[in-house]
């Protein structure tokens, strides 16, 4: 009894990882531009069929394709910041959010012409079939992958964010653009930099999650909404927030699937919003501060 | 070092600042008062090219250099720093962030260290609350965060808008000797303000601005005894009649 609820916490985080990470890549453009990036899905999917391209039509070893893709990846969201947003003159949040829906479409046309709408199994040499006992838990090779990159990739963003120039500079022009603009922040630049990085992450969620969701340019329609359950639930700015969201979302999702209905495993992401915007509207760990005059 | 020629800017189809020239030589603390709405903080931003594709006729110049519609982060690059009206700090950033990003386009370590130092003897209470995140400080402490921010870039020019905006009469008097004490240091300063009889009393050179053109202008010693900068900037009343009240409404000599 123990050992099977463990078992469903065990593979609710590791799926929640996932969620986690791309509820990151999301915050990181919400924090910095207040913008809502509906394309990161698509993103993602694109820089992990681009990934697929290098492993299954060149042959490429995969310790050479991953981070091919993740560059890849990072140039990708630099461009559609780029062509898409970049572009708009004078425009409202709500105008630039319909842009990334824009840019979701054509991404999502151009992986359908390129790659085609049939589904196909990612050749990654991590294998979710796989799998270890640990006293009776059993977790595959791959999820304990998910964990570990996920584990690591907050700790690094944690550590940029912190520490780093960079980071800070990011933080700041969230905050404040005119401001970090006076500082000499060069605001364009960061923000590029910023859909890169977001993009970047997405990149590895796809690459980790494509051997479950099995490869096709729907592949992260659904991860993206969890995800975005995820980020609400954490706050949408904090990033310890997207991580504990995804987190507990992955859990609680998988506990209802086992105790009470598969079929409505997805809408209880959609519950927990709900529940989340009555109790407590800002998300768990948001903070904000009231401007001083 | 500073040279505005006759530059105009508009919002849309108003016009805020209708030809003004101001001209800023080292060492100088030259201060811009006006009213609400003059245009105080419009020729700051123009100057420190916030304004897209302003202004529209005139041209700024800064050490021989024209600075005019050039983007804001190479103006700072020169050695221009402006402290906003309102402080614009980031309130989630720690006060070291703050100062921190202060320095942001410098690479030279030891003069950031230097720098920093110094903020912190301007201003203490920075040092003490170094690792409290800026937005729960309170607002006298903003400002002077925001200064000490400014004052990290270790600029040749800087552009004060309103440092008294909302702080304690006391606190204010604090601020200025601090002004004082940074231009005694060889910065350059700009001040824009609405308390007159402070901004003349630290600066040696005042414009007045109305309605988006300057009206007046002379060493603050010579405005100070100026009729009409007494009347309506300084409020003292001239002419009082036997029971107590002006008989007259006066009218301002420069229209």
């Amino acid at each position: 009894m123990l050992t099977q609820l463990s078992q469903i916490i065990v593979s609710g985080l590791a799926i929640g990882s996932c969620y986690a990470l791309i509820a990151l890549a999301m915050v990181i453009i919400y924090k910095t531009s207040e913008v809502l990036n509906f394309a990161q899905g698509e993103m993602a999917m694109v820089s992990t069929f681009f990934a697929y391209s290098l492993l299954s039509t060149y042959n490429i070893p995969f310790i050479i394709a991953f981070p091919l893709a993740l560059v890849f990846s990072l140039l990708l969201g630099m461009l559609v910041e780029f062509a898409f947003l970049r572009p708009a003159k004078n425009p409202t949040v709500l105008g630039l959010i319909v842009i990334t829906l824009g840019a979701e479409m054509v991404l999502y046309g151009f992986a359908g012409w390129k790659w085609g709408a049939e589904t196909k199994s990612f050749p990654s040499p991590i294998l979710d079939t796989r799998v270890y006992n640990l006293k009776g838990i059993v977790i595959s090779q791959l999820n304990l992958w998910i964990f570990a990159v996920c584990i690591s990739l907050m700790l690094i963003l944690f550590l940029f964010f912190r520490y780093s120039k960079l980071g800070v500079a990011m933080k700041a022009t969230a905050q404040n653009q005119m401001a970090a603009r006076l500082m000499g922040i060069r605001s364009k630049r960061i923000l590029s930099l910023t859909w890169g990085l977001s993009s970047l992450i997405g990149a590895v969620a796809g690459v980790l999650i494509a051997p479950i969701t099995l490869l096709d340019p729907n592949m992260m329609i659904d991860p993206l909404l969890k995800a975005f359950a995820s980020a609400v639930l954490g706050g949408m700015t904090s990033l310890p927030g997207a991580a504990l969201g995804g987190g507990i979302l992955g859990v609680v999702e998988n506990l209802f699937g086992w105790y009470v209905s598969t079929e409505f495993k997805s809408v209880v992401a959609f519950a927990i919003i709900v529940i989340v915007l009555c109790i407590r509207p800002s998300g768990l760990l948001a903070r904000h501060y009231v401007k001083k005059v | 070092m500073l040279k505005v020629k006759n530059i105009e800017t508009s919002y849309g189809f108003v016009n805020a600042i209708r030809g003004v020239s101001l001209d800023l030589e080292e060492g100088d603390i030259k201060t811009v008062l006006g009213a609400n709405g003059a245009g105080k903080t419009t020729i700051l931003k123009t100057i420190m090219g916030l304004l897209e594709d302003q202004p529209e006729k005139g041209t700024i110049e800064f050490m021989g250099k024209r600075i005019d519609r050039m983007d804001t982060e190479d103006i700072v690059r020169l050695g221009i720093s402006y402290v906003p009206e309102g402080r614009e700090i980031f309130p989630e950033l720690t006060v070291f962030e703050n100062l921190k990003m202060g320095s942001y386009t410098r690479r030279d370590k030891d003069g950031i260290r230097k720098d920093y130092k110094r903020v912190s003897e301007y201003f203490p209470v920075l040092e003490e609350r170094k690792n409290q995140q800026a937005g729960t400080l309170s607002g006298g402490e903003q400002q002077m965060l925001a200064i000490g921010r400014a004052l990290m870039a270790r600029p040749k020019l800087l552009l004060l808008d309103e440092p008294s905006l909302g702080l304690s009469p006391a606190l204010v008097k604090d601020i200025f000797e601090i002004i004082k004490a940074i231009n005694r240091e060889g910065i350059t300063i700009l001040l824009v303000e609405q308390n007159a009889r402070m901004a003349l009393n630290i600066g040696n050179y005042g414009y007045v601005l109305e309605n988006g053109r300057i009206v007046l202008s002379d060493e603050t010693r010579v405005l100070l005894e100026n009729d009409d900068v007494k009347e309506f900037y300084l409020g003292i009343k001239l002419e009082e009649s036997v029971k107590g009240y002006q008989r007259y409404k006066r009218k301002k000599r420069w229209r």
